[in-house]
């Protein structure tokens, strides 16, 4: 992107809440399912059916408008939304409009050198609509393509999360979704499954001159449904923006598609009038007061969030804040380490192992910490063993692998593979003495004053007891051997 | 009050999907003035010390429970369909 042009980016985001029932009556939520086995007179939008709001989804629509610092009206009622797409079959949606639940919020992203606060402009309530499958082509001459419909999803409990424009990067962009993630995932209200569709994301987007008040016309992207295509479409998007007003062009005020297999933007058909949605108050629906109480009430369900927890590890465990962020950005790796602690008390070891070996294998399994076979009793007892000097760091890295693979205690594997560490004073001097006997070349240079050249000697005392070899002691008798 | 106009009805009827003939689209249109005009006389009224009203109802706070009902059977479900396909709701395709 030229230097001249900066860009302002807003996103809106929805979010499906994983209650047991749909927002409006008790059809279960599913996904993956036989096509409209959960639905009912309610989600089908039939004549004389009556909606009925899922307390549960209150409850979690505050907690989510409460993460990003929304006050909570009092006050709040629902909306129809008035449109005509085959994806809800009432011809309107239920929603909110002038009095949402939540609103005038923020959310701060820490970007490492700064931290961007991100105005958050609303919370509201929705419900989300049926699933639109397009079926291809099906004659040869055949125009009838067509739409299949299915209503499991239509209904679901969406809450839709708007920011102000106060979004300067694609970077920061990913970041603020990365963080919001993050902070749902934590109160448990969603499991925010990009992929599933349960956290859906669009972007507004436009780039003014550098210094510029105004800002300039801004486009709307869908399909952003992934941290890497959320970076990637707004990044060209900045570039086409930027090249058409560059080349003395004008954006046009448009919804675009992105699409990740070309990684560009495309604009859909725009619908003319589609935006005069004729919002009017719900009738079916009677109004609701969110009192402080119940506010408070939902407050104190919330545990402990990421950046406290982050705080708190730093203090009582006296970690470094990098370990503290790390362990505490996803709520099982900090239930796992806290596990650990209970066992095992250097908690900077647990840390290490967590943060190094553990998170590599588990990121090349794609798994969970939760769902791997090592337990935070048997980590926490493979500490304790290196600690007691029953095998040194480098072989403990091959009994981490192999608890990994099998699930299987450290003190089995030790003797299963004959890994316990040798610290046999009387054998290892009969192994440094051939070691010695061997090398007469390195025994000189290090004698004439090549000190580095005990690092080989030692090397080769490791290669031969297969690393089992105690590291301390080798040094010890080496240095005095050599004397 | 604001008239209504020929192209606001023109609007309406394409925001709700709705072909209308000259005829309709003349007669509908003196007929929502009228009625635009019958209701603008509660604006006459002093609402000085009136709450917005959105439900006429007074209750609040209508909730239920997060707990499954059974839903119904698919095959009931699809009978309102214009057509079924797959085991959904046929529909044109839109773009």
């Amino acid at each position: 992107m030229s230097k001249k042009y900066e860009s302002v980016i807003g996103l809106e985001t929805h979010i499906e809440l994983s209650t047991n029932t749909k927002m409006f009556c008790g059809c279960k939520l599913s996904f993956g399912e036989e096509s409209n086995v959960h639905t009912c007179p309610v989600c089908l939008g039939h004549p004389g059916s009556l909606p009925v709001v899922n307390k549960k989804a209150i409850e979690y629509a505050i907690k989510i408008a409460l993460a990003v610092n929304c006050k909570i009206r009092e006050y709040t009622i629902f909306h129809r939304k008035n449109y005509f797409y085959p994806d809800q079959a009432k011809n309107y949606q239920i929603s909110q409009y002038d009095l949402p639940l939540g609103v005038g919020g923020y959310l701060d992203v820490d970007m490492g050198d700064y931290v961007r606060r991100v105005g958050i402009t609303r919370v509201h309530m929705e419900e989300d609509t049926g699933k639109l499958l397009h079926t291809g082509r099906t004659g040869r001459i055949s125009e009838s393509v067509a739409s299949i419909v299915d209503f499991n999803r239509g209904g679901t409990p969406l809450i839709e999360i708007v920011t102000e424009p106060d979004i300067k990067s694609p970077e920061e962009a990913k970041e603020y979704l990365i963080r919001l993630r993050n902070l749902i995932l934590y109160r448990g209200v969603s499991n925010c499954n990009m992929e599933e569709g349960s956290l859906r994301c669009d972007a507004n987007i436009s780039v003014k001159k550098v210094g510029e008040e105004r800002i300039g016309t801004k486009t709307e992207i869908k399909n952003l449904n992934s941290f890497k295509f959320l970076q990637k479409g707004l990044q060209y998007e900045i570039e086409r923006q930027t090249n058409l007003l560059e080349s003395g062009g004008k954006v046009i005020q448009q919804t675009r598609h992105y699409d990740n297999n070309t990684n560009m933007t495309k604009v859909l058909r725009s619908k003319e009038e589609a935006h005069d949605y004729r919002y009017f108050p719900e009738p079916d629906l009677v109004p609701m007061h969110i009192e402080s109480k119940v506010v408070d009430e939902v407050r104190c369900t919330i545990g402990e969030l990421p950046a406290e927890k982050a705080e708190r590890f730093e203090k009582e465990y006296n970690l470094p804040k990098y370990d503290s962020s790390f362990l505490s950005n996803d709520k099982k790796v900090a239930r796992y380490f806290e596990d650990c602690c209970k066992l095992y008390s250097n908690a900077k070891n647990i840390s290490n192992w967590i943060m190094g070996d553990f998170s590599a294998l588990l990121n090349k399994e794609g798994i969970d910490i939760n769902d791997s076979k090592i337990k935070p009793a048997n980590l926490a007892s493979m500490l304790k063993i290196i600690d007691g000097g029953k095998i040194n760091s480098k072989i403990a890295k091959s009994v981490f692998e192999e608890m990994f693979k099998t699930g299987e205690s450290p003190q089995v594997i030790i003797e299963k593979m004959g890994l316990e560490q040798i610290s046999d004073g009387g054998l290892l001097e009969d192994i440094i003495e051939e070691i010695i006997k061997e090398n007469p070349g390195t025994v000189k240079q290090y004698k004439n004053g090549k000190k580095k050249a005990i690092g080989f000697l030692i090397g080769r005392v490791m290669a031969r007891t297969k690393g089992k070899a105690n590291p301390k002691m080798v040094n010890e008798i080496m240095t005095k051997k050599l004397k | 009050m604001r008239k209504i106009e020929r192209k606001d009805i023109e609007h309406i009827a394409k925001l709700a999907e709705l072909d209308f003939s000259d005829g309709e689209l003349e007669k509908f249109t003196v007929q929502l003035d009228r009625i635009l005009d019958h209701v603008a006389r509660i604006s006459k009224v002093d609402t000085e010390k009136i709450l917005p009203t959105s439900h006429v109802i007074e209750i609040k706070n209508v909730f239920r429970d997060d707990i499954v009902k059974k839903s119904i059977p698919k095959e009931d479900a699809l009978k309102n369909a214009p057509e079924v396909s797959d085991g959904g709701f046929k529909v044109p395709k839109i773009d």
